[in-house]
């Protein structure tokens, strides 16, 4: 079956197979385990931003100035070629980081950058009231934040956060040249041998479409649950993922 | 900072046996703006005080510099004889640390004006949160004083409420009864019914009363001449960061001392 050319069928035939399921595994694997830790560098370095002493804040902007400035890809490559070659023993676990490892690494660190913003503006959208009164409460800084701020922080936070995820899920395609193999890096194997590129750039393609819809359809989820808007009964309260984080509280 | 000498405890002690709360000589700046210039007060146990005066006179300031909120540039509050937010280090203040200072805040209750209730929790859940977070208790007797505390201040229905479904008023009986979960040996009330419609403001200063007569020590910082009057045994006036006048609320509203509580006086009658 032929038009425009291109070999329908062909799509068809290895747009499940077991190949391309293993590059989509990849991908995924890569984009949840990166932006985990994303999120957790972005709360740790927000932190950092938001601190009184300015040692610690300008650690905070020193980070974002520099990986939200710099382009991923250098830095992917920069990770896995150029650091190990002028400081073979960098890695704290025995020297060479594996390609997925150096991956899911730089993505994370990168991400980090851009979940600090996102992390700050949610903890300043939090009324400082708030602070006070967990404060009169005899609650110290750490424990208010993790019991008050953040949880109230984390509904501002939950849009932009899942345009992050989504960003991340096609970014995750540029640790191919580290020859990670993982969605993108399967076509171009694919292509480079069958030359078929417009049919492998389909597959890849619909695979990544797919993954972005799920990924809107959960953020969609998680918002109507915990996201902006009023708090009330059915919303908020700590459902199983918040709670789960260490997060709210039943009553 | 700039500290004076420790005054003579003995002056003190001589006036009432040792204050749960004591004020003494207590300085608070913004950059260059003065807002406490040397505010010195005894609170007994079990006393009212109602803190009067006009907006930007020093009030809330002076009840947010007693738990540590903000700090002082000079002076000491001492509460139940030791220093709030400090220690004393070859004479000089040294502010304390974070651990400290929680643990003493979590011996005052605070109201604040615009309520501060936590909006992902429910009345409920926002009554409980201290006890289990910071005293430690299980959820179990947690629950059983929150609910006490909620029917105290008259809404035992509402547990399972949200603040914002809650009016004005219900939120700061909410916050009441939050503060008086912990247990507190000192309240400090922070224009508590400002915020408030004028129907809702009765509901709030009726559970202030009922703490008043139950011999809470309350520090109230207030705009309710009639709270004020019936309900405090001591009237402290202020203007310009400084205490310009103190006494029984039956001789500060019945013969005002001074010029500026007359003509302050004069003015919140008015209306």
């Amino acid at each position: 079956m032929t038009f425009l050319a291109v070999d329908w069928g062909y799509i068809g035939e290895h747009l499940f197979s077991d190949i391309v399921f293993e590059g989509v595994w990849m991908t995924l694997r890569l984009t949840a385990t990166a932006m985990f830790f994303g999120v957790v560098l972005g709360t740790a370095f927000a932190l950092m931003r938001l601190a009184q002493a300015w040692p610690v804040k300008a650690v905070g902007l020193a980070y974002i100035w520099f990986f939200r400035g710099t382009p991923l890809i250098v830095q992917i490559v920069f990770w896995f070629f150029a650091l190990p070659q002028v400081w073979p023993g960098w890695a704290p676990w025995n020297g060479q980081m594996s390609p997925f490892t150096t991956g899911v690494f730089a993505l994370a660190i990168n991400e980090g950058a851009y979940m600090t913003e996102i992390m700050r503006a949610g903890i300043q959208s939090v009324d400082t009231g708030q602070m006070e009164a967990a404060k009169s409460l005899g609650m110290t800084y750490p424990k208010a934040m993790r019991r008050i701020i953040l949880p109230q922080a984390l509904r501002v936070v939950i849009p932009p956060t899942g345009n992050e995820f989504i960003a991340l899920l096609k970014n995750s395609s540029l640790v191919s040249v580290i020859s990670v193999s993982e969605l993108f890096l399967v076509a171009k194997l694919q292509y480079s041998s069958s030359l078929l590129y417009f049919e492998w750039l389909i597959i890849a393609s619909l695979w990544y479409l797919a993954l972005t819809t799920v990924g809107s359809v959960i953020q969609a989820w998680i918002e109507s649950r915990y996201g902006a808007g009023s708090y009330g009964p059915g919303a908020g309260g700590g459902g199983v993922a918040l709670r789960w984080l260490g997060f709210g509280a039943r009553d | 900072m700039t500290n004076s000498q420790l005054p003579t405890r003995n002056s003190q002690l001589e006036m009432r046996d040792s204050p749960l709360l004591d004020v003494i000589d207590v300085y608070k700046r913004f950059g260059k703006l003065e807002v406490l210039r040397g505010i010195t007060m005894p609170v007994a146990q079990g006393e009212v005080v109602a803190i009067l005066g006009p907006s930007g006179s020093g009030k809330s300031t002076l009840l947010r510099c007693i738990n540590h909120l903000e700090k002082i540039d000079g002076g000491r509050i001492l509460f139940e004889g030791k220093l709030v937010g400090y220690r004393e280090v070859n004479g000089k203040l040294k502010e304390e640390r974070e651990g400290s200072i929680a643990r003493m805040r979590a011996q005052m209750g605070m109201v604040f004006q615009r309520f501060n209730l936590f909006p992902h929790l429910t009345a409920l859940g926002n009554v409980m949160e201290a006890p289990v977070q910071v005293l430690g208790k299980s959820r179990e007797e947690a629950r059983a004083t929150a609910i006490a505390m909620l029917n105290r201040v008259g809404l035992a229905s509402k547990l399972h409420v949200y603040p914002a479904q809650l009016s004005g008023g219900q939120q700061q009986r909410v916050a009441i009864a939050r503060a008086l979960a912990m247990n507190p040996k000192l309240m400090l009330f922070d224009e508590a019914t400002s915020a408030l419609d004028p129907e809702l403001v009765g509901e709030v200063l009726a559970v202030m009363r009922d703490l008043a007569a139950e011999g809470m020590t309350m520090l109230a910082v207030t705009h309710e001449m009639g709270f004020a009057r019936e309900a405090a045994h001591r009237v402290v006036f202020m203007d310009e960061g400084v205490i310009q006048e103190e006494a029984a609320p039956a001789e500060f509203f019945g013969a005002p001392k001074t010029e500026r509580a007359r003509n302050f006086l004069r003015r919140v009658t008015q209306t």
